[in-house]
């Protein structure tokens, strides 16, 4: 069980006038390196609160983290923010979403990534200046001796994000957390992101994890999915598992939504009933139920307790958090939603 | 570049042409004749009429208007071709009704006083301003965010007149500490500027500051909660560069803004300052002129004040240029 990153029993509150918030509840997962994990779920679901978690973002605030969390055997969670501080950028990194907002719009791109390379490097300021052009070069900057004297409004869009994987980059990190890279960009640039990512995974060997709500991008890149609703875990499995047998009725709803090139176009898309619920009133028991078409098979049990998160058969490594018996789980699948995909 | 500053100019002057045709078009507009006003106390229908010929009053608005303008620009000439002639050199504004001094060595004279209080009370605001923001900011929730920001905020409830009469009381009349505030040249006899300066420069920046810090602390915790500063921790730099590099530098923009206009705003005269220390400045001649209804003075210092503001205003935005990036691409 040598595992590079193991997050065990992860729970992450926040206190807030209208209570204590559980963004995040007994997350438990693990990733090799150059490997792809996906985390999956809709906006609220804790998927950022976790990777803010992994590394050691909270500390300082008033969120109460909980659980292990181990990179290459060191507890992230048990640490100070000065041990903390040493490793961000350096064994783990991470980019974020809209990088024209994660970019400082007063600094050039180049002075931003030759900081990051300076934080964990004894080096001369040229030296560093000579890391950031390489990384540029490396990301596929044009002209990046050039470019690095830019400031990032100077980008395009997809050019920031490809400055702020150099940025995360620079350091040679074994850990990433690529906070929904491509949410703000167009497809075709996404595409693009995309394959930079998995070929600088594939020449640094690094552990990735994705988190996105598009499961497109997750089908292409990740190895395995971690799927979220109202923080807490609910299907966990190869990617494979996932999209091929998913189990959860809230997996089923999200395949089944995503439309089709084939499909009829005059069919309206499927949709989940509903709306993600609110963290400071999380429905009690299964917290999907509310949404879920397959409580009537339950019945009580779904709004009363909280199911598991279970091996969907005996010694299987995939893990779903549900009340419907597998039995009966395996023939609304095999019924209703794998006609639907 | 360039261009955008020659734009700048351009209309900082179309605004001084404004500016100076309103404060010209008081003196007709107002009830009192200027004329009459000059005459002094001897007064007779003769001497007005000959005054308002020297004055040129007898001229028609527009003439009279332009013949302020180029006096401004090229000097001008009263009476010229008789034995009274009066040579007003570049820039003329005309002569105080009150001293027969020429408005412009007027307005010379008070400038040392305004200026110096001017710099020195902003220099004090912006280090008091700045730090007591910033350590608010750090310790947002604190003791000590609360007892700064209570303050600042009493602070700057209270007026000048109030706090400035606090203080002379306290320091020239009963601890006699410092001399009566008045203005002595920096160069001849720095020890005194110092301490005559000392009481209008603690009280301007007493009030200044309040808000100064009010306005940093509030620039600092926005800027916390941006996206780049997150970007800067997960980088794993220490807390000190964050807040010093990442997050003052992001909130210093609309600081300096604010602060280039009320240093602008000072050199045209810090009015209730100079009047409650009884300082010879621009705002106390200003005061004073009013209360003459004399009008050329009244003339000239408004003008002056407002090529401080505009400059001010120019300055800035040159500022702001460098400040930010994206405003100085275009």
């Amino acid at each position: 069980m040598n595992k590079f990153l193991e997050v065990k029993n992860l729970s992450v509150s926040f206190p807030t006038e209208d209570g204590v918030v559980r963004a995040v509840d007994n997350m438990s997962f693990s990733l090799e390196k150059g490997k792809t994990l996906g985390i999956v779920g809709e906006s609220g679901s804790g998927k950022s609160v976790t990777s803010l978690a992994i590394l050691g973002l909270h500390k300082g605030s008033s969120a109460q983290v909980s659980g292990e969390i181990l990179i290459d055997g060191k507890d992230i969670n048990a640490m100070q923010e000065n041990e903390v501080q040493l490793l961000r950028g350096n064994l783990m990194s991470m980019i974020f979403q809209d990088a024209l907002a994660a970019l400082h719009p007063y600094y050039t791109v180049g002075n931003q990534i030759e900081e990051a390379y300076l934080v964990h490097n004894k080096v001369s300021k040229s030296v560093a200046k000579k890391r950031a052009i390489e990384m540029l070069d490396r990301v596929g900057i044009p002209e990046p001796q050039k470019r690095v004297d830019d400031y990032p409004h100077q980008f395009s869009g997809g050019m920031r994000q490809r400055a702020m994987i150099a940025m995360a980059l620079s350091c040679n990190p074994s850990l990433l957390i690529a906070d929904e890279p491509t949410t703000a960009l167009d497809v075709t640039v996404q595409a693009q992101i995309i394959d930079l990512l998995r070929d600088l995974q594939k020449e640094f060997n690094t552990a990735i994890i994705l988190i996105t709500h598009d499961l497109g991008v997750v089908a292409e890149t990740a190895d395995d999915i971690l799927l979220m609703y109202a923080g807490k875990e609910i299907e966990y499995g190869t990617v494979r598992d996932i999209l091929q047998k998913p189990q959860h009725p809230y997996a089923w709803g999200l395949l089944t939504s995503i439309p089709r090139l084939t499909g009829n176009p005059n069919k309206p898309l499927a949709a989940i009933a509903g709306t993600p619920p609110s963290m400071i009133s999380v429905p009690g028991g299964c917290a999907f139920h509310p949404r879920c078409s397959y409580v009537s098979q339950v019945g009580q049990s779904c709004s009363s307790s909280i199911p598991e998160l279970v091996p969907v058969a005996q010694g299987a490594h995939h893990l779903v958090r549900c009340h419907l018996d597998a039995p009966v789980r395996g023939e609304i699948f095999k019924n209703q939603v794998a006609p639907n995909l | 570049m360039f261009s955008y500053l020659l734009r700048r100019l351009v209309s900082g002057i179309v605004v001084l042409g404004i500016v100076s045709a309103i404060v010209f078009g008081i003196f007709f507009i107002l009830p009192a004749d200027p004329a009459r006003l000059s005459c002094g106390k001897t007064c007779s229908e003769e001497l007005i009429v000959k005054i308002r010929h020297t004055l040129e009053l007898d001229q028609t608005l527009p003439v009279q208007y332009g013949r302020f303008i180029k006096g401004i620009f090229v000097g001008r000439t009263y009476l010229s071709g008789t034995p009274a002639e009066l040579k007003c050199t570049t820039p003329c504004l005309g002569y105080s009704f009150q001293t027969d001094q020429p408005v412009t060595a007027l307005l010379k004279d008070r400038l040392p006083a305004t200026a110096s209080i001017a710099f020195g009370a902003s220099i004090l605001w912006l280090l008091i301003g700045l730090s007591s923001g910033i350590v608010s900011a750090l310790r947002r929730g604190t003791w000590v965010d609360k007892f700064s920001q209570g303050v600042a905020l009493g602070a700057a409830s209270l007026q000048i007149y109030f706090v400035g009469l606090v203080l002379q009381f306290i320091f020239v009349n009963k601890l006699a500490w410092l001399p009566s505030p008045g203005y002595s040249s920096p160069f001849q006899y720095p020890l005194d500027w110092i301490k005559q300066m000392a009481l209008p420069w603690i009280t301007l920046a007493f009030l200044l500051s309040a808000i100064y810090s009010r306005l940093t602390r509030a620039g600092m915790i926005e800027i916390m909660g941006e996206d780049y500063v997150r970007t800067a921790r997960a980088k794993g730099l220490n807390n000190r560069t964050i807040n010093m590099k990442h997050v003052l530098r992001g909130a210093i923009t609309p600081i300096v803004t604010v602060f280039g206009l009320d240093l602008g705003g000072l050199l045209g005269g810090a009015v209730i300052t100079e009047y409650v220390f009884n300082i010879p400045g621009l705002g106390k001649l200003s005061t004073d002129a009013v209360a003459n209804l004399d009008l050329p003075v009244i003339t000239g210092t408004v003008i002056f004040s407002a090529v401080f503001i505009i400059v001010a205003n120019i300055l800035v935005d040159l500022l702001y240029a460098v400040l930010d990036p994206k405003v100085r691409i275009q």
